[in-house]
């Protein structure tokens, strides 16, 4: 049914009919209003899981690790400065191989400090072993919730994820967004079915300690279950929409990019702004196109080679930098160029909440068709 | 062997995981010396000291690390630290 609903209440609704049967979390911006209505939720009675209240981030997600090698469907929410403060915890997660699915309202990274909107916070956990989404709207965000546990679970995968979408620019919007029935969810997911679970009767530890002789093959395994995840998250978007309709089975997408000379690669809510400017561009006769990245982890290198595989030139929009080198979209999609003769161009924008508007995608296709790139974008001279 | 999905384990590990080839000094015990005062047993943070038939106490050189608390603690100093021989 479509309803006009705030993001952060269209993905609690969602995490609600995905029945997690624990939630912890901390509030913060922008992604508390998620965990405040899950609260309610639970304290309503219309969601029958245990809210653990927690101290700080890092023991929210020990608690999901608890609860979820415990055998339960687990469901946190982070940001920012709450998700740096997990950053020990989500490599543990990845590595017990536990299915916790947690949503990231995108914020920038102190120093100095900003409440606002980029990518930095999940991209610099781009490493940790989860799996990572990332929504254009509200209708994604929330659809992605429901592939995202049925993808984690599957026993060929055993990773968590990470569904990321951008903080106030989706969190705090209100749009029309399709919400599936309890009974829609039910049959697409079914109850978590835990690989091995915590039993007093049986005891096991998750996570042991690994010497130089096993250690190394332990993060291999690690690997093969992410790039495993690819067919996986294929499969499950396909299901999905042949169900309701929306397939997810891609993970990029191209928006009029067959013929396009130009193409455009990003992710998140900047997908849209590029649409309506690649539409136009395209009135003006620029053959221009867009990629959009939904799954950045598994990173998918062939089908972005293939996707580009006739394009004249790409620009890369980050909206994270790997200070010191370049932004981190822009570096693995030139490695899934390498050995084409394509030019590829980064550049790095809408840092710390900074619009990012129509004009600004047409300036960079400008740039672009002109060689000229891998820079920081829209910088305002006067204060340097 | 496959590995363990996530490293897990069932309960003993610490048993299987023998780590005396991490000693480089070994603890050798002074029968003249020893008062059987248990000091080293209460101490040894490995607990891998034990009392012998004959009312002596000697570590375990299976799992004994070699990090000398015993050596340190013995009130009658009656434990030499020797470097091992590989």
């Amino acid at each position: 049914m479509l309803e006009i609903v705030e993001g952060s209440h269209a993905v609690a609704e969602a995490v609600k009919l995905c029945r997690p049967q624990v939630v912890s979390a901390y509030p913060i911006t922008p992604q508390t209003h998620i965990v405040e209505a899950l609260a309610d939720m639970v304290a309503n009675c219309q969601l029958d899981a245990d809210y653990i209240t927690v101290e700080n981030e890092l023991s929210a997600l020990s608690a999901c690790i608890g609860a979820s090698a415990a055998g339960s469907r687990v469901y946190s929410a982070t940001t920012s400065q709450g998700l740096a403060l997990m950053f020990e915890v989500c490599f543990n997660a990845a590595g017990m191989r536990l299915p916790i699915v947690m949503t990231i309202a995108n914020r920038a990274l102190g120093a100095p400090l900003s409440i606002w909107n980029d990518q930095q916070d999940s991209i610099s956990l781009r490493d940790s072993g989860w799996l990572q989404f990332y929504a254009e709207d509200n209708q994604e965000a929330t659809d992605l919730h429901f592939i995202a546990y049925k993808v984690c679970e599957d026993h060929s995968v055993l990773l968590p994820a990470m569904v990321c979408f951008d903080g106030f620019i989706l969190s705090h919007v209100y749009e029309p967004v399709d919400m599936l029935s309890q009974e829609d969810v039910d049959r697409y997911l079914p109850p978590f079915n835990p690989y091995q679970r915590l039993d007093a009767a049986d005891p096991i530890s998750f996570g042991m300690y690994a010497t130089p002789d096993y250690y190394h093959e332990f993060r291999y395994e690690i690997d093969n279950a992410a790039k495993r995840a690819k067919e996986v998250i294929q499969k499950a978007g396909k299901e999905f929409g042949t169900m309701f309709g929306r397939d997810y089975s891609a993970l990029v997408e191209g928006y009029r990019l067959d013929d396009a000379e130009t193409a455009i690669v990003a992710m998140g809510s900047i997908c849209g702004t590029i649409k309506d400017a690649i539409d136009e561009m395209r009135a003006e006769g620029r053959k221009v196109g867009l990629l959009k990245i939904r799954v950045f982890r598994p990173f998918p290198s062939e089908e972005i080679a293939q996707a580009l595989s006739n394009v004249k030139r790409v620009a890369v929009l980050d909206k994270d930098i790997s200070l010191g080198a370049k932004g981190a979209v822009a570096i693995e999609v030139r490695d899934a160029l390498y050995g084409s003769v394509t030019p590829v161009k980064g550049y790095v924008l809408g840092l710390g909440g900074r619009d990012v508007r129509k004009k600004d995608i047409k300036e960079i296709v400008s740039l672009v068709e002109k060689g000229v790139g891998d820079q920081f974008f829209g910088l305002r001279r006067e204060l340097l | 062997m496959a590995l363990a999905i996530g490293c897990r384990a069932k309960p003993g590990k610490s048993r299987d995981n023998k780590t005396g080839s991490w000693r480089v000094f070994k603890p050798v015990f002074d029968k003249e010396k020893c008062t059987k005062c248990g000091l080293c047993m209460t101490l040894c943070p490995e607990g891998c000291i034990h009392e012998t038939d004959e009312e002596f106490v000697e570590p375990d050189y299976t799992y004994c690390k070699g990090c000398g608390i015993c050596a340190e603690e013995c009130p009658g100093e009656g434990i030499a630290m020797l470097q091992e021989e590989k």
